[in-house]
């Protein structure tokens, strides 16, 4: 805990960016008691109108209060992110870690197939799995997850490289553990901190990607007020009344840095 | 009197640790005089390499000078521009650091990186700083210096390396050179080659050193004058002949008594150890820092700091009572016979190991008997840690067997069954990497003990605390992290863990080498007591060929992965032996002598030059004509003792044993 707070006095930044998310998360997870109305609810109030006192980010084109649907809007991506970074993190770091410490043919044959899957555009996988399993939160979790494990799976490949090769992984195998235990209790623990910082850099992009996949109508569906999807049905509104768009538009890059601020202080802290 | 070059004066040190100013370094008087060697001895976190930095004017941004002075024939540090240091750096003072393969760029060639200086010092244009980069290097003798112009750091050896860069260091005509553990990275018989290339400089060119080493047989080998550091403070200093036959000063005398001599078995005579553990960075009590391990400390050591007192011109020391210091040998504990070897317990029959097209072991055949220590001794790359992989099945070999108890093992570690693991065990050299730094000790000794030998969870838990006594360690060392714990204590843990399972052969590869030499005592003493109480048989791997004196029972010598001799200790050192084992043996610094006696560079051969005949033919002063195309026959000078090599007995290198 100690070092914990000297970390937050000596980086700024991962101060700012822990403010900037955890705004998001609280006003998330308190909507019902945060959020002056509800957030699917038509007619609220006028139709387009813009921030005033009574709706302080304005009115969309059916009168829904677009505060309120931008806290309610954190549920989704704040539920989607984590649960599809943590997908890939497990995925990934299996798959790294059966690459490093099985080396030769095996670290080839794994690593070959990842850079071939990721010389698509992310979006793209993504477009073609969500279109194949038809869109559901479920699945957007499922195919983020995937396509982020193999870039996992490069950073945790890479930290386990230099681990296998120490000798506390030699005692174990004189003691004759099997492949598993070697690689999940001996080496992985140690591969904690570079895995930690690349997760967080995960999470901002899990927010802009499933923010991406619901503009494009194969995420979360109206409707919710899943940032993506409001973007998406008030972009005609852009000329008349951008609030609408600005609004969530603003939410989505304010989580994405706040999360790039907290990977970078993470990593300074990392190379201490 | 002349001017000395370098005088620290009174210093003090501090360096900020977690918001605290802690002394590193205490009232420290020393002075280098011209052409003079002063060796300035200690074990690790002695603050050594810090005076050293301090003399530099490279303190690092956390390090204070609290009080004191230093200064450069008579120049302050203190007031010096930045830009007259940097001046004084080339051509007053230079530095040689531990590690050559770090000090060199490796993106160019050593021609530039040696010319660079002169025509950065000297304004010289690049012809001529070239020629004078070539007139360095024949300088610190290297005999084709056009070739090596040419060549990146990573194409030439580390002894190379390091000759390198001496040789930068001298192009700026240095009054002084600063060595910080100059030889501590090298090879045994390159060491004894850099070391007489340093007798020879400070002859021709009159150069003073200050070297700093925590090997007492090196400064002893080199330096005129040493001074030896504890807990920050210069404890004692003398010219060193008389600083090794009459030490006034009891950690000097306990240190001297931690270094195995290379002339004596363990049951001949056992090496002192230092009890406890030096105290921590500014956090030493009131008296005398060394008094709480002092053998013959009193209540007034305890008292009042001990300031440092003159019992004659030259000899200096920290101590209330220095007539009461041991003499060398008074710290020894009596010695106790060891007990007979008996069966053969660990084989290896003819074992041949290839990497990438070249035989890292070319047929090794050799065997351990039970209670008794095989020590196996060569220079890097000749095979010594690939045979402990291929025995203990890390490395699976390409022919040959492995035997255990007379039962062949299948080669590769995962098809060995768990009786054989229990059996057969390793300790690694790493104290950094042989724990795994996640786990903490009490776990991952319970681990080991659990899986090899064959005990649940929990009686394997409650076994911990009696196992981590029989390596001296506390029990609440269990609940402590790797990084919690020094090297020693580290490599104590994996002793502990080598022996969970009650093992009959344990591979010790270079157990104490990365240990300093109070620590490398008390884990030999503590080897031998785990074998004479086990009857376990040893293969003890290492470079350092006074510890294998102590130690082992018998030698194996290995040279480009043969066996060019195996003998009983006793026979190796003191009877006829083979000529590559007389190379290695003319590396010990000699305790009998004060300075060693310069000898030819032996030339480095590689593996892949591999004769037909005998692997060391190309490098041996003894070479004959059917050396190089005929297999060496075994000669046989003594009972156990077996030669390769052409040479008949008689003529073999050393004397015949009576």
């Amino acid at each position: 805990m100690r070092s914990l707070t000297r970390s937050l006095t000596v980086s700024p930044g991962l101060t700012i960016g822990l403010l900037m998310v955890m705004v998001w998360v609280v006003t998330a997870a308190f909507a019902p008691w945060v959020a002056p109305h509800e957030p699917t609810a038509m007619g609220v109030g006028p139709q387009t109108a813009a921030p005033s006192w009574g709706y302080w980010f304005g009115t969309d084109q059916y009168g829904r209060d677009i505060l309120s649907r931008v806290i309610y809007g954190g549920r989704y991506v704040l539920a989607i992110a984590p649960a599809s970074t943590l997908l890939g993190l497990i995925l990934g770091t299996l798959i790294g870690l059966l690459a490093a410490y099985g080396r030769g043919w095996l670290d080839e044959v794994i690593m070959r197939l990842l850079d071939a899957i990721m010389a698509f555009p992310i979006v793209v996988l993504a477009l073609l799995a969500l279109t194949v399993l038809g869109s559901s939160t479920l699945n957007v979790i499922l195919v983020i997850g995937l396509v982020f494990a193999p870039l996992i799976a490069r950073t945790a490949r890479s930290a386990a490289l230099t681990e296998v090769r120490k000798e506390y992984v030699e005692a174990a195998r004189l003691r004759g553990e099997g492949h598993w235990y070697v690689m999940v209790m001996e080496v992985a623990p140690n591969i904690r901190g570079p895995l930690m910082v690349e997760a967080t850099i995960r999470l901002g992009y899990a927010v802009f990607t499933s923010a991406t996949l619901g503009f494009l109508g194969l995420g979360v569906q109206p409707p919710a007020p899943d940032w993506g999807v409001m973007v998406s049905s008030s972009r005609s509104l852009l000329t008349t009344a951008p609030w609408a768009v600005l609004a969530p538009a603003l939410a989505i890059a304010a989580v994405v840095i706040g999360f790039s601020l907290i990977a970078d202080g993470l990593r300074d802290r990392e190379q201490q | 009197m002349t001017t000395p070059l370098l005088t620290f004066n009174a210093l003090s040190i501090a360096f900020r640790r977690r918001g605290e100013w802690r002394t590193a370094v205490r009232d420290v008087s020393l002075s280098v005089q011209p052409g003079e060697t002063v060796g300035l001895v200690g074990e690790s976190g002695c603050g050594k390499s810090t005076l050293a930095m301090a003399g530099l004017g490279y303190l690092p941004d956390n390090a204070r000078i609290l009080a004191g002075e230093i200064s450069l024939t008579g120049e302050s540090l203190a007031t010096m521009s930045p830009a007259r240091l940097q001046q004084r750096r080339g051509d007053t003072i230079a530095a040689v650091y531990q590690n050559p393969a770090t000090a060199l760029n490796p993106a160019l060639t050593i021609g530039r990186q040696i010319s660079e200086i002169f025509e950065y010092q000297k304004g010289l244009t690049a012809r001529a700083a070239m020629t004078a980069a070539k007139a360095m290097l024949e300088q610190v003798r290297i005999a084709n210096p056009e070739q090596l112009l040419r060549a990146y750091p990573y194409q030439i050896s580390g002894g190379m390396q390091q000759r390198v860069v001496i040789a930068m260091a001298l192009a700026g005509e240095p009054d002084l050179l600063v060595l910080d553990e100059p030889t501590t990275a090298l090879d045994a018989s390159i060491q004894a080659d850099v070391l007489a290339l340093f007798d020879d400089l400070r002859r021709d060119l009159g150069v003073a050193m200050l070297l700093i080493s925590h090997d007492l047989g090196v400064v002893r080998a080199v330096c005129d004058r040493a001074a030896v550091m504890y807990a920050g403070e210069i404890v004692e200093t003398a010219p060193v002949s008389e600083l090794f036959a009459q030490p006034k000063h009891p950690y000097t005398a306990s240190l001297i008594d931690c270094i195995p001599t290379g002339h004596t078995h363990w049951s001949h005579e056992r090496l002192a150890s230092i009890p406890g553990y030096p105290p921590a960075l500014g956090e030493r009590g009131a008296g005398c820092a060394f008094a709480p391990r002092c053998p013959v400390a009193r209540a007034a050591c305890q008292q009042q700091p001990v300031a440092l007192a003159w019992l004659n011109n030259s000899h200096a020391s920290r101590c209330l009572f220095p007539e009461d210091t041991a003499a060398p040998g008074g710290n020894r504990p009596p010695a106790t016979p060891g007990r007979p070897a008996g069966e053969r317990v660990l084989e290896s029959d003819d074992l041949v190991v290839g990497y990438k097209g070249v035989r890292v072991l070319d047929g090794v055949t050799l065997d351990v008997r039970a209670g008794e220590t095989l020590a196996l001794v060569g220079e890097s790359g000749s095979g010594k840690s690939t045979l402990a992989r291929a025995l203990t099945g890390l490395t699976v070999p390409d022919a040959g067997s492995v035997r255990l108890d007379g039962t062949a093992l299948p080669g590769a570690q995962r098809k060995r069954v768990q009786s054989t693991r229990r059996a057969l065990q390793m300790v690694f050299q790493s104290p950094e990497n042989t724990l795994n730094a996640s786990h903490r000790i009490g776990p991952a000794l319970g681990r080991a003990i659990r899986e090899l030998g064959g005990l649940g969870y929990r009686a394997a838990r409650a076994l911990v605390p009696e196992r981590l006594a029989q390596v001296a360690l506390e029990a609440d060392t269990a609940n402590r992290r790797p990084a919690q714990l020094s090297g020693g204590q580290r490599q104590r843990v994996a002793i502990a863990r080598a022996f969970a399972g009650d093992p009959k052969a344990v591979i010790l590869d270079e157990p104490t080498s990365a240990l300093d030499v109070s620590v490398q005592a008390a884990v030999l003493d503590l080897l031998i007591d785990l074998q004479q109480r086990r009857g376990t048989a040893y293969l003890f791997i290492s470079h350092d060929l006074a510890v294998v004196r102590y130690i082992a029972d018998r030698v194996a010598v290995l040279f480009l992965g043969r066996i060019m001799e195996v003998g009983p200790v006793e026979r190796i050192f003191s009877g006829v032996r083979h000529p590559y084992t007389a190379e290695l043996l003319a590396a010990i610094p000699d305790w009998a002598q004060d300075h060693p006696s310069t000898q030819a560079a032996p030339v480095m051969t590689g593996a892949r030059d591999r004769p037909t005949g005998c692997p060391y033919a190309s490098r041996c002063a003894y070479v004959m004509p059917q050396c190089a195309n005929e297999p060496p026959p075994v000669r046989e000078p003594a009972p156990g003792q077996q030669i390769h090599c052409h040479l008949p007995i008689n003529e073999l290198p050393g004397s015949l044993y009576e």
